[in-house]
């Protein structure tokens, strides 16, 4: 019985030590954490070109994908060393709180409305973007909002206030809040079917795309920048905010722009390079 | 700017691009999973899956299992509060506890300091929390049937309650185990703490389940669900295993 309560107190002392191992879990200085979009992590584009710099700068990057509004929470917390974004207002927020420094666009692409082929509210081939959402009032046609704290969704909520719809109301639920990322609202766009708004480079990599085809796209109002925002290291004492610094400084060289903008998914270019020329 | 900067964008390329079947598997798909399956991608994603769950639910064991049989033994003041509080808790939300621990191990949390969140550590921790009460109360249905059967006979014989907890863990281990698989069937199939406190980072946190949640979200449903299927296969291998074993000790 002794052996038994022995073998016990082993087993947790043996357990204790081993979360501790884990607890200790000193990050080292050569391993940044890259708050960052969903839409640039599922389209493929940082698991694709972060290899090159880690090739050739030693540093590793842990990307932590989430939607803008949450990315800059998490750097908010001091839980981040970078943050790779696409919403200029929540970023000039983010900047003018003190939180971050440094902000660069690193490349462009667009956003686009997509919808049912079938296309109820009539919107298909048209570039204006607050005219074919105002149609899709209108007709009360389903639309699925993600509803959260993405650039995506900042930007579809400026684009119904230009339209001057009140979008949220809703009326006989034809405006369905989803409150999930753009993977999610293209699938329950696909299922029902429904229109939506989307970043072309997860729409392009999205693989359960039908019924849905893109309606209208090449809207100026529809541009979509990523910036890249350093953590201020006055405020958030980080032993990573030198690597990260090289990552940011990586994005924008000549070497990364062009990794950047030779990135493509079945033979489409998905980001266009733009840190000389920010859009 | 150009007149019309998006205007190189317009119509670029979404003819012919709509050919997928929605979520049906074509062999497209299916190359999809073998080339995951090829790539040492998947083997560190399964190894993870397995390492966080496995150790969240021996932790879970080694504490769960003489706590609940303790519940069984000893009588004291809070006993009944205590047991009502482990099978409540049998329906403890993961993504609360992920929230809890979240803002515990943040850098503006008072455990930031462990720098822990977003770590495979803060993973093992909240499927622990997960699958304790699972244990514990599963560890003290089990002990109570064989105290109220052989609790007279085990103190007649000279044992004490400290060393009846043993005892009793020996003597239902068939049930042990069934309570320390169940903590580890609720570990290894949880997503929703992991996803909060691990973050899904590629290569460093990223588990079967969040896995399965991501390939879903980018669409690609036949990925998703074979990995799901891959998932349900080891899970079946672990408990088959550990009933075997459990088993030839008991012959």
């Amino acid at each position: 019985m002794k052996q038994a309560i022995r073998l016990w107190l082993f087993a947790l002392v043996a357990a204790l030590a081993l979360s501790t191992t884990a607890a200790a879990d000193d990050t080292p200085a050569n391993t940044i954490r890259l708050a960052t979009t969903t839409s640039l992590d599922n389209a493929g584009l940082l698991a694709t070109i972060l290899p090159i710099f880690t090739r050739d700068a030693g540093i590793t990057v842990h990307v932590l994908a989430q939607d803008t509004g949450q990315a800059l929470d998490t750097a908010r917390r001091g839980d981040a060393d970078l943050v790779l974004v696409h919403d200029p207002e929540a970023e000039e927020q983010f900047i003018g709180e003190g939180h971050g420094a440094n902000r660069r666009q690193i490349a462009w692409n667009d956003f686009i409305i997509v919808g049912p082929e079938a296309d109820p509210a009539h919107i298909g081939g048209g570039h204006d973007a607050v005219a074919a959402l105002t149609k899709v009032a209108e007709a009360k046609a389903p639309f699925v909002s993600r509803g959260d704290r993405s650039g995506t969704h900042a930007l579809e909520l400026r684009l119904w206030k230009m339209a001057g719809v009140n979008a949220a109301s809703g009326e006989r639920g034809w405006y369905r809040d989803i409150g999930g990322g753009m993977g999610q609202a293209l699938n329950a766009a696909a299922a029902m079917p429904t229109y939506t708004l989307s970043d072309r480079g997860t729409w392009l990599s999205f693989k359960n795309k039908r019924p849905l085809a893109v309606l209208v796209e090449g809207d100026l109002k529809l541009i979509n920048r990523y910036d890249v925002i350093e953590i201020n290291p006055e405020k958030y004492r980080r032993r990573q905010l030198a690597a990260a610094h090289r990552l940011a400084e990586w994005l924008v060289s000549a070497e990364g722009q062009k990794a950047i903008g030779e990135y493509q998914v079945d033979g489409e270019q998905l980001f266009h390079p733009s840190a000389a020329a920010p859009r | 700017m150009p007149a019309s900067p998006l205007a190189e964008l317009r119509h670029a390329g979404d003819t012919g691009r709509q050919a997928n079947a929605p979520g049906i598997a074509s062999l497209d798909d299916l190359a999809s999973l073998s080339a995951a399956l090829a790539s040492g991608e998947l083997w560190h994603i399964i190894g993870l899956s397995l390492a966080v769950s496995l150790s969240a639910s021996a932790a879970a064991a080694i504490l769960g299992l003489p706590l609940g049989v303790a519940l069984a033994i000893w009588d004291f003041p809070g006993r009944r509060f205590l047991i009502v509080i482990a099978n409540a808790l049998l329906g403890l939300p993961p993504a609360v506890v992920g929230l809890a621990l979240y803002l515990l191990l943040s850098g503006s949390g008072p455990l930031g300091f462990l720098r822990l969140l977003f770590t495979p550590g803060a993973m093992v921790i909240a499927q622990a929390v997960l699958a304790l009460p699972i244990v514990t109360a599963l560890a003290h249905r089990a002990a109570e049937d064989l105290w109220a059967g052989y609790g007279d006979a085990l103190m007649d014989l000279g044992a004490s309650r400290f060393r009846a907890v043993p005892a009793l863990i020996a003597m239902g281990r068939l049930s042990m185990l069934t309570a320390a698989l169940a903590g580890f069937g609720r570990t290894v199939s949880e997503v929703g703490a992991i996803l909060v406190v691990g973050g899904n980072i590629a290569g460093y946190t990223r588990t079967m389940t969040t896995a399965i949640v991501l390939e879903t979200s980018k669409g690609d449903l036949t990925l998703a669900l074979g990995l799901g299927l891959v998932l349900i296969g080891l899970t079946m291998m672990i408990s088959a295993a550990a009933f075997g074993i459990a088993g030839r000790s008991n012959a």
